[in-house]
C-alpha cells in the first residue's frame, strides 16, 4: 500500500565516510541510496527492512532501499544528502536561494520487483542531455 | 627609474620645510639628493602642494570583525558599487569598503601607509590573508593584549620579563607592530556578561586590575624598545563623564615616563572626552583633556572625529557594543575570542540634528584645536567608527577653516553648541600643521624613520595636491581644500606614479611591516617551551598552527629593534 | 618514515588541527586522532583516482592533457554570456581568490555552497546581527550546550569531545557541570547523549523559538502545546536557558533548510539577544565543509558580499533568490558552468541540476564527482591539506594554514594553479592579457 509521509534529507556519518572513499565507490552509493523509516510505517506499507521501496514527490520518483530505524518518528522518512534524494526535491527557493531540503510531502510504496540504480545509471537516466 | 618632482610647494615638517618651492628627486623607491635629470621623468608640481604620503594611525580596514561588518551591512554596499576598470578590481563601499576598494581610496587621497589597529592574535592568519588583498598601501596590524589570559597571569605573578618575552614572541610570530590595549580587563568580564567600572576593580578569576594591566604593558613596551608607545582604548568608552577615567589612564603611567618621551598613545579620544553624568547632561570635557595633554609630554592622542553620515561602529570593546545596541535597537554582532579578546559591531547613523551626535562632532575638533602641539595629536575618524576615512578631506577643511566649522555649527542644535567650546575657538591649522597631523607626526610616533618626510633616504611615498596657496586661502576657500585633498594630483608609491588626477593608473602591492624585538636567547627559549602546555590547556589550536609564517605575507617587511631584556 | 604532528583535517568545519600522520615513501600509512571521516579520507584519498584531465568527445570522457583541458575551460567561459562558477568549500582561500578574479573577468556569477547550507544564516545576519564566539570560549565557559537542528555525532564527530562537552576547561572543573540539550525531529545519536532531548515537530522551529522568547519574558502562552511540546516543558526549558552561566546554541541545517529558513535563524538570533540580558549566550553556525566559512570570508572581503555574487554588470551584485546558484539554474539562465571543489549534481535538487547538466560544463576536483560524470571537461587537482598547503576557516571563522604532507601525483596541480592558467588563457582570448 501507499503511505503519505514527510521527507527529511540530511547528513549521515556513513554518507560522510562514504564520500571520502570517492563518489564512484560502492560504499558511497550504498550510503546515499537508502531511506530510514520507522518500523511502524514499514509494516504499514507491507515492506521489510532491506527491501526496496519507491518514493514519490511532486518533483520526482526514485527507488531506494528501506532501512528500519527507531530514531525516526512515524509519518516521517529520512534520506541522506545525495543524488537519490535530489530526484525528490524541488528547486523553488521562494526567493531565498535555499531549496527546501527538509519537510517535503512524499508517498512511499513497496518496490520489491524494482532495482536501485547505480549512480552512473542514475546520472544517465535522469540527466542525459 | 628616476623621477623629478619640479617646483612643488613642499610641506615637510620633519625637515622644517614650510611651503618652500623646491624639487624632490627619486631614484628607485627612495628619495635621493641628486639624479641625472636628463633621464628622469618630470612631474611639473608648480602651484601644487607636495607632502610625504599620508599615514593613518588608526583605521579598521581588515580582520574578522571588519569582515563581519561587511557581511552585516550588505545594504551599505548597494549604494556604493565599484566597477572593474582596466587597472583596478571591482568591489564596494561604503563605510566598510571591500579590500581592493580600501587600498584604491587611500591611494587616491594620497595616503601610502595605514595601520589596522585591533586584531586578536588567534585570528592573525585571517588578518594577513585579508591584508594581502589590500593593494596600493603599506600596512601593519596592532595586536590586542589588554585582556589576554597569559599576559594577565604573568603580570599578576610579577613576571614582567616573561610577559615581555611572550609579547615579543607574539608580535614576531603573528606579525604585528604595536601593543594594543582595549578596555583592559573589562572584556574578560564581558565574556561572562559582566561589567566592571573603574581602573581599580579586580578582574574576576585573574586578580588583577585594569590599571595594573596598563602599567604592566607600558613597562613591557619599554623593555622591548617597541617603536610605538602602548596604544590604548581605555575603559568606559562612549559613556558620559568618562573624561575622568581617561585622565586617570594617562596619569597612571606618568611615573614610568622618562625624558618626556611619549609612552602612552590614547586613541579616538573624542569617544573618551565626555562630561556630564548621563546622555541628557552630556557635555564636552575637552578643556580638561587638552589641559592634561598640554601639560604632560608622555601622552599623544588621536581625534576619532565623527562625521554626520551612516557608518558602522566596530571595536574590540564588545561590552560597549552590547550597550550601544540596547540604546539604539540596532543590529548587533558580538564575537568573543578565546583567551584573548572580545569584539562587537553596531551600525550607526550620526545625525547633525541629534544633540548627542552634534556634541561628539564638536568634541573631536576641539581636541585637535585645543592641544597646542600638533606633534602630539593626530587626525583620525577611527574609521569606520566615527565615519569612513574617505571624509578626511572634510576634517582637514574643518581644522583649516573656522568658516567651514561655522557652516556646520549653525545647523546643529543650540543645546549642543552651548555644551561645547567649538564656537569660541578661532584657531585654524595651516598646511604645515596639517602635514604633521596626517603624516609627519604619525610616522614619528610610529617610529617609521623612512616615512612621513621627504629628505634623501626616505621612502618615495609622496602625495601631490592640486591646491595653490597663492591663489586660494584655505580658511575662506575651504571647499577647494576638500576638492584638492579628496583626489591627489599624483600619488607616488615606492617611486612609482600610482595615481594621477585622482585615478589609479597603476595597481601595486604594498609592504606589510611588523616588529621583531630581539630578546635574549635564554629568555626566548624558556618562553617558547612553556607555551606548548599553555596552548594545550587554553586554546583550541596548537602553537604550530597558531603562528603566521613569514612567507604567508605577499610583501613581508620586518622591522628589528633591540630589547632591553 | 616521517611523522607529521598537528596536521589539519580537511573534511568538516571542525578543522581539527591535532592529527598525526605517518608518511612512508610519499604515502600516508597511519593516521591518529582523526574521526572516521578524516581517517577514511587520509588513508583512501589516492585510491582509484583519476590523475589525467578528461575531455568529452563523441559523448565520452577521454584522457587529454592539461593544456587542451584548460584551453577548453577558458573557451567555455569566454563564449558564455552568463557563466556560473560554483563550489569552493573544499578549496583553499588562495584558490577562491583566483576564482573571484576569474568570475569578475568573464562577467559571471560566483557562488559557494553556503547557498545551500548556511546561506539563510548569513541572510539572517544581514538582518539581525549575530552574538557569537570562538569554540575555545565554549570549551572554557559553556555550562549549557544546545545543538539545534544538527547532529554533530554524525556530521562533526569530534565536536563534542574537542570543543563542547568534554574538553579541558579553565573554569568548568567537572564535565558534569555541562548540560547538553538536543533539539531535533529525529532521535539522533547526538540526541541519545543529551541531558534533554526535545523532539520537535518538523518545521515548527520558529514557533518554538517564539514561545521560548515569550516564556523568557514571563508572558502568558495561550496554547496548550507548541511545536509538539507542552507549554510547561517550554517554560522549564526557558528557565534552563535563563539560569545558565554561559550558554551556546549550535544550529544546523535543521533550521536553515526547513520551512522559514532565514526567519528561523533570525528568531534564534533574537532569542540569543534576549538571553544576553540575563546571562551570556552565543550562537554558532555548525558549518559543514572544511572551508565553506572561508569561501564566505574571502568573497565578502573582496566584493562586500559573502556568496552569490554576480559580476555581469561589471561590479559585484548580490541578491539571494536571484543570484544564487539553484535559482539561476532553475530559471535556466546560465549558459556555462565551472564547478570547483563541489558536487552539485549530487547535492542540488534535480530541477536545478537538470539545467547544469545541459550547460557546457567544466569540473576541477581531486575526485571524479557525480558532476564530473556529466561534464565536458574534467581537470583533476591536488588534495588541499594533504598534497598542497592552503588557508581554511573553521566554523567559528578562525583561519588556519593547512599543511602539505605528501607530494601530489606528477602533473597534478593545485586548484589555485589550474585556475591561474585558465585565467591567463581567458585574458588572452579576450585580448586583454
Amino acid at each position: 500500500m501507499t503511505l503519505k509521509v514527510l521527507l527529511i534529507t540530511g547528513r549521515s556519518l556513513r554518507q560522510g565516510v562514504g564520500k571520502e572513499f570517492g563518489k564512484s565507490d560502492e560504499k558511497y552509493m550504498e550510503s546515499v541510496s537508502l531511506c530510514e523509516i520507522s518500523p511502524k510505517d514499514l509494516e504499514a506499507i507491507g515492506a521489510k527492512s532491506g527491501s526496496n521501496i519507491r518514493i514519490k514527490t511532486q518533483h520526482g520518483s526514485v527507488v531506494v532501499k528501506a532501512v528500519s530505524s527507531e530514531s525516526i518518528k512515524p509519518g516521517m522518512i529520512f534520506i541522506p544528502y545525495g543524488p537519490y534524494a535530489n530526484i525528490l526535491l524541488g528547486g523553488d527557493t521562494n526567493s531565498s536561494g535555499m531549496p527546501t531540503f527538509k519537510g517535503v510531502y512524499a508517498e512511499i510504496e513497496p518496490a520489491i520487483e524494482e532495482r536501485v540504480l547505480t549512480i552512473k545509471e542514475l546520472v544517465e537516466q535522469y540527466y542525459s542531455r | 627609474m628616476a623621477l623629478l618632482i619640479k617646483n612643488g610647494i613642499v610641506y615637510d615638517p620633519l625637515n622644517n620645510i614650510n611651503g618652500e618651492v623646491m624639487d624632490i628627486m627619486i631614484d628607485g623607491n627612495k628619495i635621493v639628493s641628486s639624479i641625472n635629470e636628463s633621464k628622469a621623468q618630470v612631474i611639473d608640481a608648480s602651484n601644487k602642494i607636495v607632502m610625504a604620503g599620508g599615514v593613518d594611525l588608526h583605521s579598521h580596514i581588515v580582520g574578522p570583525k571588519v569582515n563581519s561588518g561587511r557581511i552585516l551591512r550588505v545594504e551599505d554596499h548597494y549604494k556604493d558599487l565599484v566597477a572593474k576598470t582596466r587597472f583596478t578590481r571591482s568591489g564596494s563601499g561604503y563605510s566598510i569598503p571591500s579590500t581592493f576598494v580600501t587600498g584604491y581610496r587611500y591611494a587616491i587621497m594620497g595616503y601610502t601607509t595605514v595601520c589596522e589597529p585591533a586584531n586578536p592574535p588567534l585570528k592573525m592568519i585571517a588578518v594577513h590573508d585579508e591584508l594581502n588583498d589590500i593593494p596600493m598601501i603599506d600596512k601593519t596590524s596592532f595586536i590586542l593584549f589588554g585582556n589576554n589570559w597569559i599576559v594577565m597571569e604573568y603580570l599578576k605573578e610579577g613576571k614582567i620579563k616573561e610577559c615581555a618575552a611572550f609579547i615579543a614572541w607574539v608580535l614576531k610570530r603573528m606579525k604585528g607592530y604595536v601593543i594594543k590595549i582595549v578596555d583592559p580587563g573589562c572584556e574578560e568580564e564581558w565574556k561572562w556578561g559582566n561589567d566592571i567600572e573603574g581602573l581599580d576593580k579586580e578582574v574576576n578569576n585573574f586578580g588583577i586590575t585594569p590599571k595594573e594591566i596598563i602599567r604592566g604593558l607600558c613597562e613591557v613596551n619599554k623593555l622591548l624598545s617597541l617603536p610605538h608607545p602602548i596604544h590604548v582604548h581605555t575603559n568606559m568608552l562612549g559613556t558620559p563623564g568618562n573624561y575622568r577615567i581617561t585622565i586617570e589612564t594617562m596619569d597612571c603611567v606618568k611615573n614610568i615616563a622618562n625624558n618626556n618621551q611619549p609612552l602612552i598613545h590614547m586613541t579616538h579620544v573624542q569617544f573618551h572626552s565626555y562630561g556630564g553624568s548621563n546622555w541628557a547632561s552630556l557635555s564636552s570635557a575637552t578643556d580638561e583633556i587638552a589641559d592634561y595633554v598640554n601639560k604632560n609630554k608622555h601622552v599623544t592622542i588621536d581625534m576619532g572625529q565623527i562625521i554626520f553620515t551612516d557608518t558602522t561602529t566596530m571595536t574590540a570593546d564588545g561590552s560597549f557594543e552590547y550597550k550601544l545596541q540596547k540604546l539604539t535597537g540596532e543590529r548587533w554582532v558580538n564575537s568573543d575570542v578565546e583567551v584573548e579578546e572580545s569584539a562587537g559591531i553596531v551600525p550607526i547613523h550620526y545625525r547633525r540634528n541629534n544633540y548627542v551626535h552634534a556634541v561628539m562632532w564638536a568634541i573631536g575638533l576641539e581636541l585637535a584645536l585645543l592641544v597646542n602641539d600638533p606633534w602630539r595629536v593626530f587626525m583620525t575618524t577611527d574609521h569606520p567608527n566615527g565615519g569612513p576615512f574617505t571624509y578626511y578631506p572634510k576634517v582637514i577643511s574643518w581644522l583649516m577653516s573656522k568658516k567651514a566649522r561655522e557652516r556646520v555649527l549653525k545647523r546643529i542644535p543650540r543645546m549642543s553648541r552651548r555644551r561645547t567650546n567649538l564656537e569660541d575657538i578661532d584657531r585654524e591649522y595651516n598646511f604645515y600643521e596639517i602635514a604633521i597631523i596626517t603624516r609627519a607626526g604619525i610616522a614619528k610616533i610610529l617610529g617609521l624613520k623612512n616615512k612621513g618626510h621627504l629628505a634623501p633616504g626616505a621612502d618615495a611615498d609622496i602625495a601631490i595636491y592640486d591646491f595653490n596657496p597663492k591663489q586660494y586661502d584655505p580658511s575662506r576657500d575651504y571647499k577647494e581644500v576638500v576638492r584638492a585633498f579628496s583626489k591627489a594630483a599624483y600619488t607616488i608609491k615606492d617611486g612609482e606614479i600610482v595615481v594621477k588626477d585622482g585615478e589609479i593608473i597603476k595597481p601595486v602591492i604594498g609592504k606589510t611591516f611588523w616588529v621583531e624585538s630581539e630578546i635574549s636567547r635564554d629568555l626566548e627559549s624558556s618562553i617558547a617551551s612553556s607555551l606548548n602546555e599553555k596552548f594545550r590547556d587554553y586554546y583550541t589550536v596548537s602553537v604550530d598552527n597558531y603562528v603566521v609564517p613569514k612567507d604567508y605575507l605577499y610583501k613581508p617587511w620586518p622591522i628589528q629593534v633591540k630589547a632591553k631584556i | 618514515m616521517v611523522i607529521y604532528e598537528n596536521v589539519l583535517c580537511s573534511v568538516c568545519g571542525c578543522l581539527c588541527d591535532d592529527i598525526e600522520v605517518t608518511v612512508e615513501e610519499n604515502k600516508i600509512v597511519k593516521v591518529r586522532n582523526a574521526c572516521a571521516m578524516g581517517t577514511t579520507k587520509l588513508l583512501n584519498y589516492y585510491k582509484e583516482r583519476n590523475t589525467k584531465p578528461l575531455i568529452k568527445k563523441d559523448g565520452k570522457l577521454i584522457p587529454t592533457n592539461l593544456d587542451e583541458a584548460t584551453s577548453k575551460v577558458a573557451e567555455i567561459l569566454v563564449n558564455a554570456e552568463y557563466p556560473l562558477i560554483y563550489g569552493w568549500s573544499l578549496c583553499s582561500s588562495e584558490a577562491i581568490k583566483v576564482g573571484i578574479e576569474l568570475a569578475e573577468e568573464v562577467g559571471g556569477v560566483i557562488d559557494n555552497q553556503a547557498s545551500v547550507c548556511h546561506g539563510p544564516g548569513i541572510q539572517a545576519l544581514h538582518n539581525s546581527g549575530l552574538p557569537t564566539c570562538t569554540l575555545g570560549e565554549v570549551k572554557h565557559r559553556a555550562d549549557l550546550i544546545i545543538y539545534w537542528g544538527c547532529n554533530p555525532e554524525d556530521a562533526h564527530p569530534r565536536h563534542l569531545t574537542r570543543y563542547t562537552l568534554s574538553p579541558k576547561s579553565k573554569f568548568i572543573k567537572d564535565p558534569k557541570e555541562r548540560k547538553l540539550v538536543v533539539i531535533d525531529v529525529r532521535n539522533t545519536i547526538t540526541a541519545k547523549k543529551a541531558n534533554l532531548f526535545i523532539n520537535i515537530e518538523q518545521g515548527a522551529d520558529f514557533e518554538l523559538i517564539s514561545a521560548l522568547r515569550a516564556a523568557l519574558k514571563f508572558e502568558e502562552i495561550e496554547e496548550e502545546r507548541v511545536a509538539g511540546l507542552a507549554v510547561e516543558q517550554i517554560e522549564e526549558f526557558a528557565e534552563m536557558l535563563r539560569s545558565c552561566k554561559f550558554g551556546v546554541i549550535f544550529f544546523g541545517q535543521g533550521l536553515t533548510q526547513s520551512l522559514g529558513k532565514s526567519k528561523n535563524i533570525e528568531a534564534a538570533i533574537a532569542l540569543v539577544k534576549d538571553l544576553n540580558d540575563y546571562t551570556k549566550f552565543a550562537l554558532i553556525p555548525i558549518r559543514g565543509h572544511y572551508n565553506v566559512a572561508g569561501a564566505n570570508e574571502v568573497t565578502a572581503w573582496q566584493t562586500g558580499f559573502p556568496f552569490a555574487v554576480d559580476f555581469s554588470k561589471g561590479y559585484p551584485w548580490y541578491n539571494p533568490g536571484e543570484t544564487t546558484a539553484v535559482d539561476i539554474l532553475r530559471r535556466g539562465e546560465s549558459d556555462a558552468a565551472l564547478i570547483v571543489g563541489s558536487d552539485p549534481l549530487a547535492h542540488f535538487p534535480k530541477e536545478a541540476a537538470d539545467h547544469l547538466a545541459k550547460n557546457p560544463l567544466a569540473v576541477i576536483d581531486p575526485d571524479i564527482s557525480v558532476t564530473a560524470l556529466a561534464a565536458d571537461v574534467v581537470i583533476p587537482s591536488a588534495f588541499t591539506g594533504i598534497e598542497v598547503s592552503g588557508t581554511a576557516y573553521r566554523m567559528d571563522r578562525v583561519g588556519l594554514l593547512m599543511k602539505k604532507v605528501v607530494d601530489p601525483p606528477e602533473g597534478v596541480l593545485s586548484d589555485e594553479e589550474i585556475l591561474r592558467i585558465i585565467l591567463k588563457k581567458v585574458r588572452i582570448l579576450k585580448g586583454v592579457a
